[in-house]
This record gives structure tokens, sequence and C-alpha cells, in this order.
């Protein structure tokens, strides 16, 4: 875990020391809210719909205890209990009070963390994998890469004001599991003759325009990825469309100009960007480098795993969705589902994080992620610490055996908090979700991913889901639309839409029409929903979300 | 013909907590959509609306919102105002749980 310096931790509590007044100077009436706003947003303050929201940055959602437990503190001190876990990895905290921030933030800044550029046109928290470090199929640990490119972007003097936000994702293995193809900058560390570096993606994207990132370059070699990243984004910033806020994005950039023509343009940028690189980045990288070294794992016994698996079907029936192979065959991933059903996606309570942070130290070599699906990981505990995990997992209501599930759903806020929601997510996803465990077939149904979003801006991923969910205000009643065969993977696509949307109380019985069509049409269990749905295209599951809605009718 | 005025409320959040709030006819800061003014003229909407937005040392984002009128005051005429004044539905926090809704 990268450890701040001294200038770091100067720096912060600068900014904090800065923001606390700022905050007074509002509150006294010095400062009025067109002038408070922009100085709020950039040390990640919102405002929603029944109260203020805190959004802390967990970089490319690494965390440790001592961490963790800081945010569970936050979480009773500040808050009422809990936090929400995010699709940007990182947590928000929904009920603070604005005089309270600043201590929040200087109490954020004892553990290294803050909030700084989770929102506003700036480049912002930087994902990776979350089993990084940790995956058998990477080639190395990508999160360097991405701590690297936090250093270099945080206050960036040119990027503090771009057209639009910006996104980036790190990833170093074939599998994609960071949706990098849906960011700004989707970055994939590759080796080529035995030299690593960089496969830069470009103008990925959500949002109302959806669109898959295209690769702008194949080979970045290892000490010119900064400068590089700086020629895109000078580009972006002198070329994206701040005359309106719907084409800002540098997806479109990329769409309107060509990526030809965005490609010669970068490199002719980019040797006045390499000329103005001392090589103290490749300075820092070793530093950084040195901070993410994977534990020492010493061999242990399988013998306990085995038998815990062979004796107690619960856990064994846990394993198989929720642990996932480790680089070292004696250990393995435990990915901690936040999706109890009937929860809500993505939050945890303090005494939860806790629990999780004490795992973590007496199991899992102090090292915990946040997932971009809104889970939290153990990316390294030994098969046979894996039983005494998961028994104190299911004190908590941690053991929720669903990871890739059905019921494992990526959603939003929603209408419940954000102030630009259109519809409610949560209670679909809790709906779907109850529903799935009422029937008990989500086992049998298999890899499902559903992803749910309260508006058009897509933070709920609707777009890559396999069945996407997307939450709209029409006529003044809320409506679902309703996309398939949307992919988050490496094989990313946008799913396309069935129709008509459904109101509020028709959205579950439509997604569960759709789950029992897969069932009766699918080539095996082993066909999944969206091989099937390849396979079969839109047509059968059109007719099963509609034609059986138009049978109910005509039966009542 | 113009068309006629949907009443209207003024609403924003609270400066320090953030809580949902309603501009009453005395000009009060309420927490409870029941007590606030129904404006029913537009004019005299836009004119109480500039008002309001002129006190932000106590409150963000006024604006007016639609309502409809009901036995015990205004109602939300829109679900987002019928969220705004109780709370989120996944959790029993806000006003709901603070027993400032009228429902």
């Amino acid at each position: 875990m990268y450890q701040y310096n001294d200038f770091d931790a100067t720096f912060l509590a600068e900014r904090n020391r800065q923001f606390r007044a700022q905050v007074a100077r509002r509150i006294d009436g010095s400062l009025t809210e067109d002038e408070f706003k922009p100085l709020r947003l950039m040390n990640g303050l919102y405002l929603q719909l029944h109260a203020y929201m805190l959004r802390v940055a967990v970089p490319y959602g690494s965390l440790d205890p001592a961490k963790m437990r800081q945010l569970a503190w936050l979480a009773e001190r500040w808050d009422k209990g809990y936090g929400h876990f995010t699709t940007r990895t990182n947590i928000q905290y929904n009920w603070p009070k604005l005089h309270d921030i600043p201590d929040m933030l200087d109490a954020l800044s004892e553990v290294g963390m803050h909030a700084i550029q989770t929102s506003g046109n700036t480049i912002r928290n930087v994902t990776s994998d979350h089993f990084a470090g940790a995956a058998a199929d990477e080639i190395e640990d990508p999160r360097p890469v991405a701590e690297m490119i936090r250093q270099w972007s945080t206050d960036h003097p040119e990027f503090q004001f771009l057209p639009r936000k910006f996104k980036i994702a790190v990833i170093a293995s074939e599998a994609d599991r960071a949706v990098m193809k849906s960011h700004d900058i989707g970055i994939r560390i590759v080796e080529r003759d035995g030299l690593r570096g960089y496969e830069i993606w470009v103008g990925g994207g959500m949002g109302r325009t959806p669109m898959v990132a295209k690769q702008l370059a194949d080979f970045v070699p290892r000490a010119e990825l900064l400068p590089y990243l700086e020629a895109i984004l000078a580009v972006y910033n002198r070329l994206g469309r701040r005359d309106n806020k719907y084409k800002a994005r540098v997806k479109i950039t990329v769409h309107e100009t060509g990526l030809d023509e965005i490609r010669d343009l970068v490199e002719a940028e980019f040797p006045h960007r390499r000329a103005a690189f001392s090589g103290v980045d490749q300075d820092w990288r070793d530093r950084i480098d040195a901070a993410f070294v994977t534990p020492s794992l010493t061999s242990r016994n399988t013998a306990p795993y085995q038998d815990a698996r062979a004796a107690n079907p619960v856990f064994a029936a846990w394993v198989d969705t929720n642990v996932t192979p480790h680089k070292h065959a004696d250990h393995g991933i435990v990915t901690i589902s936040l999706k109890a059903h009937g929860a809500t996606p993505g939050d945890a309570s303090a005494d939860q994080m806790r629990v999780v942070a004490d795992l973590a130290e007496t199991y899992g070599h102090g090292d915990i992620r946040v997932s971009h699906a809104q889970n939290l990981v153990l990316p390294h505990v030994a098969l046979a610490d894996i039983p005494a995990v998961h028994a104190a997992l299911r004190e908590t209501g941690l053991a929720t055996g669903n990871i890739g599930l059905a019921s494992d759903i990526i959603a939003c806020p929603g209408m419940d908090y954000c102030a630009l929601a259109t519809a409610r997510s949560i209670p679909v996803a809790q709906g779907i979700a109850n529903r799935l465990e009422e029937l008990k077939i989500e086992h049998d149904v298999g890899q499902l991913q559903i992803k749910i979003s309260g508006c058009i801006n897509a933070c709920g991923h609707h777009h890559v889901g396999h069945i996407g969910i997307l939450g709209l205000d029409r006529a003044g009643v809320e409506n679902y639309q309703i996309t398939l065969g949307g992919d988050a993977s490496e094989s990313t696509a946008i799913g396309a839409r069935t129709g008509p949307g459904f109101a509020y109380d028709e959205i579950v019985p439509a997604v569960e029409r759709l789950i029992l069509a897969y069932m009766d049409l699918r080539e095996g269990s082993d066909e999944t929903f969206l091989q099937a749905y390849t396979r079969l295209g839109m047509a059968p599951f059109k007719s099963a979300l509609y034609d059986e809605k138009a049978h109910a009718h005509a039966a009542e | 013909m113009p068309r006629e005025f949907t009443p209207k409320v003024i609403t924003a959040n609270a400066l320090l907590e953030g809580d949902v709030v309603y501009l009453t006819a005395d000009d009060r800061w309420s927490r409870s959509l029941t007590e606030a003014e129904m404006l029913t003229d537009e004019a005299d909407a836009q004119y109480r609306l500039l008002q309001a937005q002129a006190r932000s040392r106590e409150i963000v984002g006024a604006y007016l919102a639609d309502v409809r009128p009901g036995p015990d005051g205004p109602e939300p005429a829109h679900f987002r105002e019928d969220f705004r004044r109780k709370g989120p539905s996944n959790r029993f926090h806000g006003k709901q749980a603070d027993g400032l809704e009228k429902a």
C-alpha cells in the first residue's frame, strides 16, 4: 500500500486548512453559494436531495485496515452509521452536515485519504482491477501505474478545468475486470519483445451516448506514459466541446474528430510533452513500485479448506461464487458481497467495515479492495483460513454467496438520494434480489449481470449489463427501460433496448419473465444468459417481456 | 387563454444541515411541506422566489415546486417532491424518521 510522504501530507493539510476557512466563510455569509459551490465540489462535497453528500476517493479501490476503520469511524461519528461504496470504487456518506465536513476531511487525512477530485471537470479517481496483485492472469500489478497517474493528475494545474470530467482505468491482463473500455482513457499493461509498455484506449464512456473505447496506441513504452497521457489531455482540453455539456466528454471529441486525426494531433503534441519530462516520473515510479509488493505468501496446507467444503454445503456454495483462484494455488481471492438479498447494493455498516478490517489484518495481509461492482475483496487469503473468514462474515451479514449471479446487482443511488436522478434504482435492485431469493433460482440461472441506473448518466453501468435497466421520468411517473446484451468484460458491448419501458410495479416481474424465458431457451445449464442472447437475438426475450404481459392483461 | 397556473411552493435545502425546507407565509423555513405557503399567482410566486433566493445565508438552491391543495395543506404534484418530503425509500432516514413527514 502506498504511504503518504511528507509532501503528500503537507499538501493535504494545507488543502484542508483552506477548505475549513472556505466553509467558515460560506456559513458567515462572506461567500455566496455561487462562489462556494465550485470550492466544495473540488473537495468532494455535493448537495443532494435530502442532505449533503461527501464522496471520498479510494484510489484504485485499495484500502488497508487503518483506512477502513477510519471510514467506519466517519460513518459513526458524522453520518448514520454506514457508507455507500460506488461504481467508481469510492465511498459516499449520505448525511453529513456542512460544519462537520472540515473535521471529516481532517480525520481522513490522518490515514492518507481525501475527497479531492471526486467531482468537477478534472481527472477523477483512477480505477483498476480489484484483483490486482493477486490475479493469476496479470502480467504485473497495475496499481503502481494507477498511483503514478494519481500523483501526476492530483492538482495538475493544466487539467483542473477540462471540458468535462475525465476517468482513467488501468488493467494488466487480457481479462477486463475494470470495465476499462468504458473509460475516457483505458490503459492495458502489455509486453512486447520482452519490454513492458501500454495499450492506450480512448473515448469510451456510458451516459446518454454510450461508446466503447477505441485503440489509440498499441504500445507506448514504459517511460513515455505520462507525457503520452498529457498529450491526449492537452488535445482534448483544446478540442473538447465546452459549448455543449452533453457533447463535452472525450468520446464525442474522438467521434467527431475521428480517431486518426486525434492520433495525429496527439503525436504532434507528444514530443513537446516528452521534452518537458526530466525523468523524475520514473524516479517516482521506482519508489511507488516498492510500495506495491505482493505479500510473501507462505505455503499452507489446504486440507482444512477441502474438509470444510466437503462438510458444509453452505460454505461450499459460497466458495463457488465468492472465491477466485489466486496466483498462489494455496491461496484464494475472497470477494465479500455487499448485496445481501433485499439490502442496498454497496452499503456497508460501520460494524461491517470493522469486521472486514479485522479479517484483512488477521488473515489477509492487511489488503482490502473495493470493486466497481460495489463489493469488497480480500485479495490474499490462505485457503486454510477461508472457513474462518466465512464464519466471521456470517456473523455480520456479509456471507451472501452471490458474486456474479443475478442478485449481485450494480445500482446507482437513484432518486432515493441523487439530485440528478429521474427515478429510483435501489428499490428495483432490492425487489429483483428478493424475488430471486423467493424463487431460489439464481444458482441455477448462473452468471447474469443486472445493472440499474436511475438516470441517463448511467452511473449504474446499465449499458453494459447483460440486463440493463434505466429509470426515467415519463410524464411524471417512474418508467424503466430494459436493454439486453450489454457486456462489461474485455468483449465490451452496449446493450440494445427491448422496446417500451415498464412502470415501477411492473419492472421486477418483467425481469423475472426474462430470466424464466432464458431458463427455457438455454441449451443446457452451461449456456449463460449472455450466450443465449447472443445465439437467439432479441426476439424470444422481447416476446417474453411484451407478449406475456399482453396475455396477463387479457386474462385479468 | 393563458394556461392555468399550477400552484407552487418554494423549497430549498438548509445551508447547514442540507435538509429539505419550505418557505412559509410568515417567512420561516419549515421542514414540513404542510406548513408551506401555497402560491397560486405566477407573479406573486416569482416575487416570493426572488425574496427566498436572497436568503442565501440560510438556504441553498431555492426553486418553485408544483403542488396540489390537500386537506392538510400542499401535497407534492410530482414523485420527486414526494421523496424529498419523506426521505429515501431504502432506509428509514430523513424526514420520515424525524417525525416531520405529514403524509
